[in-house]
């Protein structure tokens, strides 16, 4: 992009706050903030410290004063962000939610239709977006055949086709594996050295964004800004501190827990010639041979949509083998018969426990105390037993200050903890988690990973799907790798 | 969800959807007027002919089509059995009143549904929801906002279709799958709202980041061509009707429904 469009964007914050609409506290206050056209800048802070709020202010969709409360000034150029549509793109987390139309070429143009760009001219931005963030694909192309990391070069192309000079990435890679975080940190880096737009990157992930930024900007929680300079400075003097509020800085990683005992048990589950279907007739993979004995942990490896998550759910009894057998053993299966799909949801409690990658799908009530209390009670427990394990759970995860909250509103790290901790109250010997510490913060992964550490060193077992290299490395006994069995597993 | 089904394949796939849409809705709108059994024929034996030109293959023609042959006759099968007796009676147990009446009036039913449904599935069954959107707000001026709101926020329905096996799984897992799959189905509809609402609001943001609901005026990167041939197929549907209602007036079976006695 050339023009026009050739550089960067000014930010400034003077005393800038933002109160959501029905909030006590304000989600950003006080914060004084310059950024010179063309910086690029990574912006950190633990999670509360708003920099969401920021990114959203500055792409103009906070809203008027129906949706919340501004005090100060944030300008881009000198002007309110609202009112000037297309100088600020803004790219988010969720890869799923930020695709709008049905084909490729349709969804980069949006944009410059919404900003009345004319036909010829959209058609050629469209085209050279699609080159500057590396996707090969036709026009037609249907979106909903992309992968994470697709998906986010998509919605990377379709901000940089509005030619914005002010680039707001807010953790775009965070859902993606190691191969999406790679394609979208080059394609942005292209976009970048093309148009000499602004930067500022939202990321707890140091290291994706290292190489690239050449300013670091932290947050506090209480407001204003508690650290600011080059990335050497910052990580440097600050490092420690970051680390500690669950900021991932290379120098200063989680700890690892040193596991007591490694010793395998006696086998509880294996299959034998497994092919697995999320929809039946549909088999993402087959000639599955597994096996699990209780204190070793097997972990499911492979590109997105390879099948892992098919294969975790069919081992934990949820989802009927598309072929062959998932054969629990007599340690497991007690009385229940050797085929967890055909045991009850009831006898799946003590003996299985699964952990889905989105802990919303597996939320039931209104309390956290009640969501932890929700399998004792299908088992019938006595009230002093299930008060004592669920206040037990909730002290050891954590959570004992949101006793009385609405799950559905508590924090990405809060609901991972507690989504463990309902599988944990009925004690089953093997727990299978899909994705356990996806875009987790350090302290939350830190806590998870000991978790589980103690877990097998007692003598149960775990599987888990997981891109997670770190995880790997700190828990696994083995690891099962899949390859793509066919062509279009990518959805 | 990305429905696009025999795109640009077929004779009728390059054909306006705003033109597809009025061609339907005039011969279901004159269709509807009367419930004789001639104006059914005609327009079925017209639209029957025509098919063979639309350039669906025989088997999507079958398989796309087979709810409304399999509807039609079991609405007649119902009308026959209850319908409004007159004439001779066949057959006669409890609500059961067979009749000349109540069979003619199955029968012209029945060529109704088939006449009304099959022109319905065939032309929208090669509408592509982008066009369709693309022709709403460009030919029948329908303000951009609504049309381009509802084409996103359809795209979310692939998406909640998978929350809800999700969904599903998980109530398995938490141990509360035992009980009846009714009793748990408000629960589940609850969280797939909560799910929804996220989902949508997410996408809403998405969208007026790329500048969507400005004040701007919207350009158009595809333009929804309404030309000869589109003018064409309102033409030919404007002809069944009147072939259909001709036909029945010559005969003296029009028999429109508010002047039925």
């Amino acid at each position: 992009m050339t023009d026009a469009a050739a550089t960067g964007a000014r930010v400034s914050a003077r005393g800038w706050g933002w109160r959501h609409a029905g909030r006590p506290d304000w989600a950003v206050r006080d914060l004084d903030l310059l950024i010179e056209p063309g910086e690029r800048v990574l912006l950190l802070g633990a999670s509360g410290s708003g920099k969401s709020t920021l990114m959203h202010g500055l792409a103009g969709v906070l809203g008027g004063e129906e949706e919340g409360e501004a005090s100060g000034e944030l300008e881009i150029d000198g002007s309110a962000p609202a009112n000037q549509r297309g100088t600020a793109g803004l790219v988010l987390q969720d890869p799923d939610s930020q695709v709008i139309l049905a084909r490729v070429g349709d969804d980069i143009a949006f944009g410059c239709e919404n900003l009345g760009v004319p036909r010829e001219e959209t058609w050629r931005r469209v085209g050279e977006a699609l080159e500057t963030v590396g996707l090969d694909l036709a026009l037609e192309h249907p979106t909903s055949a992309l992968s994470g990391g697709q998906k986010q070069r998509l919605a990377l192309a379709g901000v940089l086709a509005m030619q914005p000079r002010l680039l707001l990435l807010d953790e775009p890679t965070a859902n993606l594996d190691p191969e999406g975080v790679r394609e979208v940190v080059e394609a942005t880096r292209r976009v970048l050295d093309r148009t000499g737009a602004t930067l500022l990157v939202v990321e707890h992930r140091v290291a994706v964004w290292r190489g690239l930024v050449d300013r670091v900007v932290v947050l506090g929680a209480e407001g204003g800004v508690l650290a600011d300079g080059s990335p050497e400075q910052v990580l440097t003097g600050e490092g420690e501190a970051l680390a500690a509020s669950g900021i991932w800085v290379p120098a200063h990683p989680p700890r690892r827990p040193q596991r007591r005992n490694i010793e395998a048990g006696p086998p509880l589950l294996s299959t034998e010639a497994l092919a697995v279907a999320r929809t039946r007739g549909d088999a993402v993979q087959s000639g599955v041979e597994l096996f699990v004995a209780a204190g070793q942990a097997l972990v499911l490896t492979g590109p997105n949509g390879v099948g892992k998550s098919t294969v975790a759910l069919t081992l934990a009894g949820l989802l009927p083998p598309a072929e062959g057998t998932v054969h629990a053993h007599r340690t497991l299966a007690g009385r229940a018969g050797a085929h967890p799909i055909r045991w009850r949801s009831r006898e799946l409690l003590t003996r299985i426990g699964t952990v889905f990658q989105d802990p919303e799908h597996q939320l039931l009530t209104g309390r956290v105390r009640e969501e932890l209390a929700v399998g004792l009670r299908a088992l019938k427990l006595g009230a002093s037993e299930i008060e004592e394990r669920v206040d037990e759970l909730l002290a050891r995860l954590r959570l004992a200050h949101l006793a009385d909250a609405n799950p559905f509103t508590l924090s990405g790290g809060e609901k991972r903890r507690l989504s463990v901790a309902t599988m944990l109250a009925t004690r089953p010997p093997l727990l299978v988690l899909d994705e356990p510490t996806f875009g987790q913060d350090s302290r939350t992964w830190e806590e998870l990973v000991a978790m589980f550490a103690g877990l097998l060193d007692d003598g149960s077992a775990i599987v888990m799907a997981t891109h997670d290299e770190e995880l790997i490395e700190a828990l696994a006994t083995r690891t099962h790798a899949l390859t793509p069995q066919r062509e279009a597993v990518l959805s | 969800m990305s429905v696009t089904l025999e795109r640009r394949t077929s004779a009728i796939s390059g054909v306006n959807p705003v033109a597809k849409l009025a061609t339907a809705l005039l011969v279901a709108g004159v269709l509807v007027l009367s419930i004789d059994w001639v104006s059914a024929t005609v327009a079925l034996g017209l639209e029957l002919v025509l098919f063979a030109f639309a350039g669906i293959s025989a088997r999507t023609f079958w398989l796309r089509t087979l709810p409304v042959w399999v509807m039609a006759p079991l609405a007649g099968v119902t009308i026959a059995l209850y319908g409004e007796a007159s004439g001779r009676t066949h057959l006669e147990w409890l609500f059961v009143h067979v009749t000349d009446g109540s069979l003619t009036l199955a029968i012209a039913t029945v060529l109704r549904i088939l006449a009304i449904g099959l022109p319905a599935v065939v032309l929208f069954i090669t509408i592509d929801p982008t066009d369709l959107a693309d022709g709403l707000a460009q030919v029948a001026k329908l303000p951009s906002r609504f049309v381009l709101g509802g084409l996103a926020g359809l795209r979310l329905v692939g998406l909640l279709i998978e929350d809800w096996r999700s969904i599903e799984l998980a109530r398995r897992a938490r141990g509360v799958a035992d009980r009846g799959r009714l009793r748990r189905l408000p629960g589940q509809a609850f969280a797939l709202l909560v799910i929804a609402i996220r989902r949508g609001s997410k996408l809403a943001t998405a969208m007026e980041a790329r500048g969507f609901g400005g004040d701007t005026e919207r350009s158009w990167a595809r333009e929804s061509h309404f030309g000869g041939r589109d003018v064409a197929l309102i033409l030919v549907g404007a002809g069944i009707a009147a072939a259909a209602v001709t036909v029945a007036v010559a005969t003296g079976d029009w028999n429109v429904i508010w002047a039925r006695s």
